[in-house]
């Protein structure tokens, strides 16, 4: 402790489903200058290498865990001087972007945080000096805290925190697999689910992308899952009651649109990393960052931000040969939207039978956050976003 | 074993395609390189390697920065086969 010169990084939550982690390689050295955003080291999860991001300047000290070691999420693994912290008493904590106001730290308190975050640390007892925040200017919101406690159910005392200096295999499929089946477990267990269909036609969508995608080079071609997560994104804005987290007993709407996208992987198991605020960029750069998204989790390459954060999930398993998928709501949060195959049936339009290539979207929604009627206005909207596609630009 | 037909040259440039392919997808999926060397050159490689549709468009992208050869998405439902595929590329001029 050198006072509040230095502050300390922790291993991050990268997902509600980690505990644990270990850095890998450091992206930096002692002495080096670091500004937010920089990626500072990799980190190996159970489900993939993660290039983790500093969100201060500051210039880095001495890192407090060795290559290799497994430690608890939450735990110091470097520390850092604040930049200018050598001037004698200058308040160099601010960020270098001015955060909104309801972000300010406040007095005595080196670290901004909403007001939401800032009473849900304070109950769980989670120090937020440890958290990382994915909020305007590094700011610790909701969902960080969210994230984290989602990780580190009950403080056990567990025996994982002994570092374990020798480099322990490469994460196992099965390993993997139990944080799923553990997750996906607590998930059932405390959440009431229900289910909503609907069929969606999905032939306008498709003439449209196919002219489209026709005038352009294959590089700025765009899939429909780009399609569904921004049509997803626009119903999620208008329906705000399932946009958000069910936390201790009551639901707390999120401020902006994330939406996770479920990758599966193929040596085994999933990941879900988020596209932050969807419902307000264009259908390109979803497109964009989707691509980013896929190729990053299926190489090994995610970066922390993405992990933390959503606040609606997509699972699109029409890829692979599913018509509908009833899905299981990844907590906090409260909703996930499903998509099965494009395939071809014949749909009345207008008193008339026609073949039109159809889509099953499903909604599964926390019954505790909100009803059936709740949801199934989300899933109409749903439908008429895909069927307008223009709008989805 | 690629002189069947072809000029040496011919048959060297249609390796060089079936390899600039192969080391296309194993970009996108490096965990699946170990079964590339094995892959039947006739069965549709996106069912048997399980590719999604960003795979897909990843491997078709790259190709096409690689080759210059501009593939149509009305191409796409031949290109299933490396052999179908590294023929398209030939003909192409890729």
């Amino acid at each position: 402790m050198s006072g509040n010169d230095t502050f300390e990084y922790a291993m991050p939550s990268l997902g509600a489903d980690m505990d644990e982690g270990r850095v890998i390689e450091w992206r930096v050295a002692p002495g080096d200058t670091v500004h937010r955003g920089d990626l500072i080291a990799v980190v190996e999860t159970e489900k993939s290498d993660i290039d983790i991001e500093i969100w201060h300047d500051g210039i880095v000290e001495e890192f407090l865990v060795d290559v290799g070691q497994l430690v608890d999420v939450g735990t110091p693994i470097a520390r850092l001087r604040r930049v200018g912290a050598d001037v004698e008493g200058s308040p160099a904590t601010a960020p270098t972007s001015t955060p909104s106001p309801s972000l300010a730290p406040s007095p005595g308190d080196r670290v901004p945080a909403s007001p939401i975050a800032r009473r849900l640390a304070s109950e769980r007892g989670i120090d937020l000096g440890a958290v990382t925040g994915s909020g305007p200017g590094g700011a610790v919101i909701e969902a960080d805290i969210v994230a984290l406690s989602a990780a580190a159910p009950g403080a056990d005392g567990d025996e994982r925190s002994s570092p374990t200096a020798a480099p322990a295999p490469r994460r196992s499929p099965d390993r993997m697999r139990s944080l799923i089946a553990e997750r996906m477990a607590t998930a059932n267990r405390e959440i009431p689910h229900y289910y909503l269909s609907r069929d969606i036609d999905v032939g306008a969508l498709e003439t449209w992308l196919a002219e489209r995608n026709a005038q352009r080079p294959i590089a700025e071609r765009i899939l429909p899952a780009a399609c569904y997560i921004r049509a997803v994104a626009l119903a999620a804005a208008r329906h705000r009651e399932l946009n958000g987290f069910w936390i201790g007993d009551h639901f707390e709407p999120a401020e902006s649109v994330n939406v996770a996208m479920a990758i599966s992987l193929r040596r085994g198991g999933l990941v879900t990393p988020q596209i932050e605020r969807a419902d307000e960029r264009s259908l390109d750069d979803v497109m964009a960052a989707l691509q980013e998204l896929v190729t990053a989790a299926r190489t090994g390459n995610l970066r922390a931000s993405w992990m933390t954060g959503a606040t609606i999930t997509i699972t699109h398993l029409g890829d692979s040969g599913a018509d509908l998928v009833h899905g299981v709501i990844s907590p906090p949060q409260v909703a996930l939207v499903g998509f099965g195959r494009a395939r071809e049936r014949a749909w009345v339009i207008g008193g008339d039978i026609a073949v039109r290539p159809v889509v099953t979207s499903t909604l599964a929604a926390d019954h505790r956050a909100t009803d059936g009627a709740v949801g199934s206005r989300f899933i109409a909207t749903l439908a008429q976003h895909i069927d307008h596609p223009e709008d989805l630009l | 074993m690629n002189d069947d037909n072809n000029s040496r040259t011919s048959g060297d440039e249609r390796a060089d395609l079936v390899t600039m392919i192969l080391s296309a997808i194993a970009d996108v999926a490096p965990e699946l390189e170990p079964e590339l060397a094995d892959l039947d050159h006739d069965v549709d490689f996106w069912m048997e390697l399980q590719l999604d549709s960003m795979d897909h468009l990843t491997v078709m992208t790259r190709l096409a920065e690689q080759t210059g050869v501009e593939i149509a998405e009305r191409d796409y439902p031949r290109l299933t086969t490396i052999a179908a595929f590294r023929d398209f590329l030939a003909a192409a001029g890729g």
